[in-house]
């Protein structure tokens, strides 16, 4: 569903993607793991087209990006910290959005987040005084809304008190029975244990591996992915 | 293209400074018309001010409100929409409401004291210098990231196309005084939109006597339709330039 070829990028004289190569498929849940500056939410940016690659091309569903935007319509991005319009109410950005994408009092529309985190009673309440984790539940309400196949979910859980994230993941597991393509960085590794299907290492910019979980903890021998993971940071 | 258009302008409509520099016009203008017997002279008045005014809340409330919507646009860019579709409805969204300010302010009054064809001519330039200085704000914001620079070459431009380039043609018409440069006036002045839309306006109101020789040759080349028509034609490129260089710009841009 998605596949990147060769994908550059710098900012200036910072590397943040370097020759960057990865396959991702169908039915797919991804954790995208590294150390602080690796590139990958340059990499979540890039495939959503908010930065625009120095050389190479990435494809979503067989469709090279450069200059498409309909392929978005598929795509539910939660960003690492949601920044909106702050004066706006939250239920007027929902609106804006549902209009935006064409699907006003659309019933394709999943509405489940909104309901379990309870924004309807906040509604009327202005962007700029919320707090981190509720901003993260409208990010994360919007990315599931319209159904997307594809979610791209940058550090979901972070801010999120343990009732909400522990929402979150459940609504994760459900998408990714349909079939979904899911990708999801984090730093907190034991929450990914139960999510996650394959894992992407990055380093520098570059992929260090692209394993299946299974495979992973065979080659570490470790049966938990925070201390497989930590086995190949430390001999690395 | 037309919903985002709907919230840019909702959104700037409700914003305070918006009222307060239309209210500013309207006062303005209807203060100089009931100050001077002669509407004419008022007009006069009129648009000295407005050459200042306009291009300066054009430009600085642009450029501040582009930087603001940062995260709009942030928002807006990872939803199914060509960027071009974006920058284009923010244009369009702040220029019409500009706009919609000056014919108010400025429009209404013109037309109850001066309903004839220079009143409409200002009103025009006045539309469209509004327009032009959106667009070279737009520009500036798109070439720099940081929020203070930007609004610091916004007022510069400003700045420069209200008295320094003014300072400059001065200065090369001194210099070069032996020498025939009224044509070259008439060149030099497309270079600046500000400096057209006042020839063009004072040649209509008929007092180009008082700009000495050079008001002569401008009267010969502004006078003659062909000269109206490529002054106008040289005020669309100056919107249509910077907005389509900003374009460029704005479509390879990491947010």
């Amino acid at each position: 569903m998605i596949i990147a070829n060769n994908v550059s990028k710098k900012f200036n004289n910072l590397v943040a993607l370097n020759n960057f190569s990865v396959t991702c498929n169908k039915g797919e849940c991804i954790a995208l793991i590294g150390p602080n500056g690796s590139g990958k939410t340059t990499f979540i940016k890039t495939i959503l087209g908010m930065v625009v690659c120095d050389s190479g091309f990435v494809t979503v569903n067989g469709v090279n990006i450069k200059n498409d935007w309909k392929y978005r319509d598929k795509i539910g991005y939660m960003p690492q910290t949601g920044r909106y319009p702050e004066n706006m109410t939250i239920g007027q950005v929902l609106e804006m959005m549902q209009d935006i994408r064409g699907e006003k009092n659309s019933t394709n529309l999943d509405e489940e987040l909104i309901e379990r985190f309870e924004i309807k009673s906040l509604m009327h309440k202005r962007m700029r005084t919320l707090s981190g984790g509720t901003r993260q539940k409208i990010s994360a309400a919007l990315a599931f809304l319209f159904n997307p196949d594809l979610l791209i979910l940058d550090e979901p859980t972070a801010g999120l008190d343990p009732v909400s994230s522990e929402i979150l993941k459940e609504k994760i597991i459900e998408e990714k029975k349909k079939g979904k393509l899911i990708l999801i960085t984090s730093h907190i590794l034991s929450e990914l244990d139960d999510l996650v299907t394959q894992v992407i290492y990055m380093q520098d910019g570059c992929l260090c591996f692209h394993k299946s979980i299974e495979q992973l903890k065979e080659d570490t021998g470790h049966s938990k992915l925070a201390k497989a993971i930590a086995h190949v940071m430390l001999n690395n | 293209m037309k919903k985002i258009i709907k919230y840019v302008i909702i959104d700037i409509l409700r914003n305070k400074i918006m009222i307060a520099y239309t209210v500013f016009l309207l006062v303005l203008s209807f203060s100089i018309f009931s100050l001077e017997d002669n509407s004419a002279k008022g007009l006069l008045g009129l648009l000295n001010i407005i050459l200042i005014i306009v291009p300066l809340v054009s430009i600085i409330f642009s450029t501040i409100y582009v930087y603001n919507s940062a995260e709009f646009i942030e928002l807006l860019v990872s939803q199914p929409l060509k960027r071009k579709t974006i920058w284009m409805s923010l244009f369009t969204g702040l220029s019409s409401s500009m706009v919609l300010a000056f014919l108010i302010g400025t429009g209404i009054p013109v037309l109850i004291y001066q309903p004839d064809i220079t009143g409409f001519m200002m009103i025009i330039i006045g539309v469209l210098l509004s327009v032009i200085f959106v667009a070279i704000a737009m520009l500036a914001t798109v070439k720099t990231r940081d929020k203070a620079k930007g609004i610091g070459i916004a007022i510069l431009l400003w700045l420069y196309f209200s008295l320094l380039f003014d300072g400059f043609v001065l200065f090369l018409v001194f210099q070069f005084s032996d020498y025939p440069v009224e044509k070259l006036m008439v060149t030099v002045s497309m270079f600046n939109p500000l400096d057209l839309a006042r020839i063009m306006i004072l040649l209509k109101m008929d007092v180009s006597a008082l700009m000495g020789y050079t008001g002569a040759v401008f009267k010969d080349f502004f006078g003659t339709e062909i000269g109206m028509g490529l002054s106008f034609t040289v005020l669309l490129l100056w919107t249509i330039v910077p907005v389509w260089f900003s374009i460029r710009k704005f479509n390879t841009k990491d947010l």
